[in-house]
């Protein structure tokens, strides 16, 4: 699968980072970059900052200011993809035209991919209240709720990004007792509110507890304004799942109760023509020319146990 | 008996708030991606009056009944803790890169492949003789390393004054070029594009054409690009070299930028029409007989609706006939004076 280069890298060291960094069937978690615009407001950098520890693990925060116009020019956004290796971003900016506002987006093969503007009307930052926070790097569940994530073709499509952006590793077997933390996605009267909460797990009386939701921050209300959506093309085309990457079906195994393993054996009709039955001297199959030889054999086997006496 | 157990439970029951949440549309529930999507309609009457307890109560609501559904799954012990088995997920997120596409096969083992060569291992290890011990085959500390010889042998029929140490660095060297060589070629064959050539490769009988164009692209391959460099009397200029693109100066020769700059209005001047004399003879003739019938028909033509179509149709014919082309339809226009 290894890329065809001109250059050769110099070293090892190198060659495995490119070789880390070329496409995989089964692709890393997704990388998100946090970037701060030319000016941003306190609201726009705490907001940053409080995404960016949610998505911890999973993200870099750029440091430094970049003077940026996603809408106008992606190129350099591009770039910052590309070398660092991240296929998520989240850019914060504040204008006199739009004010607070956060642009979402995310790419494929290192070029946009989608990318939408949102404007913060509120926010509460995670400092703001006054509780216990979940650990960084769990993974949280996602609520979604509101007719236009289902019906509108840009919400959906936010939906889609929001889904790519927050879930975290995917992963095979989760502890229970670890499911701490839900960010929760609401669509009404127009606007996107997004809520974080910290999960309590009580006592029901059965074995599924009773959930109660802890507010810990950050709390966003968001306004849709401008949106770059893939094409319909391109979009399939990022969907695309490798053959290879559906495990492949195990027939004719199983297991059971106890745990184990059986399998189911396809045999061929058997030919009762050739059953072989009680062995019995009078149903014994013979070639008549062989009788004579046959019997001086039982002679002699008939000898050997009167030795034995 | 049986009945106080029953109550002693609904009592316990009753303790502890229930974890059934009613909806009228189920959820979505995507267990892999930890993904709940709550279809159902909001309320905004309800919302607008307390947005933070709705929503709180909405998480709260959907998160039961997303906790439910994970809390049925298999689940397994593993060092006291309790994980469940999540499946795969559901919704189809992009991914970050295209799907990886498979190398192409050089052409060895196109080769390979069709004379049916399988690749056999060999070991990493091989015995030195000198050392008497097993060495990597290729590396440091390699084993049969011929390049730490202080001495070689000079073949019988070798040359005597050859640097043979020279010699087998520079074989060396040239194995690793081919290498490199065939390398390339392979990317440059399995690569779609046309591929750019190298100046002039060589060929087996070279045409008075290649040999030229060779000549002029060694002249030019130095570090002034050949500006230095001598010709030979009588020299030609090489043909078939292609064109190069050459452009003005930027300052100076003002002779030059007036003169194009005097084409250009030139050209601008030689737009205008220039005067057409049947045309204009024409309009003289025409004008002429309008002042005539002005002077004689005066009254005739304000009454003229009824046969005005019939001029129409009459100058037409005309204006095809006698004064050609774009002339026609200005003169056309006179005729009502003109219609007798």
């Amino acid at each position: 699968m290894v890329l065809q280069r001109i250059i050769k890298p110099k070293n090892q060291r190198v060659k495995r980072v490119l070789e880390k960094r070329q496409p995989q069937v089964h692709e890393n978690t997704k990388q998100a970059m946090f970037i701060r615009g030319g000016h941003t407001s306190e609201t726009v950098t705490e907001a940053l900052k409080d995404l960016y520890s949610l998505k911890k693990t999973d993200s870099t925060m750029l440091q430094k200011k970049n003077i940026l116009r996603p809408f106008e020019d992606m190129t350099s956004l591009e770039f910052f993809s590309s070398k660092n290796d991240a296929s998520l971003f989240m850019f914060g900016s504040h204008q006199k035209k739009r004010p607070n506002n956060l642009v979402l987006g995310r790419f494929f093969d290192h070029h946009l991919l989608d990318m939408v503007e949102l404007g913060i009307d509120k926010f509460k930052s995670m400092a703001q209240f006054k509780c216990d926070k979940c650990a960084t790097g769990t993974k949280p569940c996602l609520l979604f709720s509101g007719e236009a994530f289902d019906t509108d073709h840009e919400y959906k499509r936010l939906k889609n990004m929001l889904i790519d952006f927050f879930r975290g590793p995917t992963v095979e077997n989760i502890r229970l007792a670890g499911l701490e933390h839900v960010l929760n996605f609401t669509v009404a009267d127009g606007k996107l509110y997004i809520r974080s909460y910290r999960i309590l797990l009580k006592k029901s009386g059965s074995r599924t507890p009773r959930i109660e939701l802890e507010e810990m921050g950050p709390s966003l209300d968001l306004t849709m304004r401008r949106t770059k959506l893939a094409s319909a093309d391109l979009y399939k085309t990022a969907r695309k799942q490798p053959k290879t990457a559906k495990p492949k079906k195990r027939k004719n195994i199983s297991k059971d109760v106890f745990g184990t393993r059986l399998g189911r054996i396809h045999m061929e009709k058997q030919d009762m023509t050739k059953l072989q039955t009680r062995k019995m001297k009078g149903l014994k199959r013979k070639p008549i020319a062989a009788e004579d030889d046959s019997e001086t054999g039982k002679k002699s086997k008939t000898s050997e146990p009167s030795d034995e006496n | 008996m049986a009945n106080t157990i029953e109550n002693i439970l609904a009592e316990k029951g009753q303790k502890f708030k229930s974890i059934e949440v009613e909806k009228d549309l189920e959820l979505e529930i995507d267990e892999g991606n930890l993904l709940a999507v709550d279809t159902n309609p909001i309320d905004i009457k309800i919302f607008r009056t307390n947005k933070e307890k709705f929503l709180s109560e909405l998480a709260r609501d959907n998160t039961q009944l997303l906790l439910n559904r994970i809390w049925e799954l298999p689940t397994h012990r593993k060092e006291d803790v309790i994980l469940a088995k999540l499946p795969e997920p559901k919704t189809i997120i992009p991914r970050e890169k295209p799907v990886p596409k498979e190398k192409a096969a050089t052409k060895w083992e196109k080769y390979a492949a069709l004379k049916g060569i399988q690749k056999s291992k060999k070991s990493r290890m091989v015995w030195d003789e000198t050392h008497q011990e097993y060495r990597p085959r290729w590396g440091y500390k390699r084993a049969n390393d011929d390049t730490k010889d202080w001495l070689i042998e000079v073949p019988g029929n070798a040359d005597p004054y050859e640097d043979q140490f020279e010699k087998r660095l520079k074989a060396k060297k040239e194995r690793t070029a081919k290498n490199e060589l065939q390398r390339l070629c392979n990317i440059a064959r399995n690569s779609k594009g046309k591929v750019p050539g190298v100046g002039l490769t060589p060929t087996e009988a070279p045409s008075k054409d290649h040999v030229s164009k060779a000549l002029a692209l060694a002249k030019s391959s130095d570090a002034s690009l050949g500006k230095f460099t001598d010709k030979l009397p009588k020299e030609k200029a090489p043909k078939n070299m292609g064109k190069k693109r050459k452009f003005e100066p930027n300052t100076g020769q003002t002779k030059i930028e007036i003169g194009r700059q005097l084409d250009i209005l030139g050209s601008i001047h030689k737009k205008r029409p220039a005067i057409d004399v049947t045309k204009a003879t024409n309009k003289m003739i025409d004008a002429k007989q309008r002042g005539k019938n002005q002077k004689t028909k005066l009254p005739r033509q304000n009454k003229g609706r009824k046969s005005e179509k019939k001029t129409a149709k009459s100058t037409k014919k005309r204006g095809g006939g006698g004064m050609g082309g774009s002339g026609g339809k200005p003169a056309g226009r006179k005729p009502m004076g003109k219609r007798k």
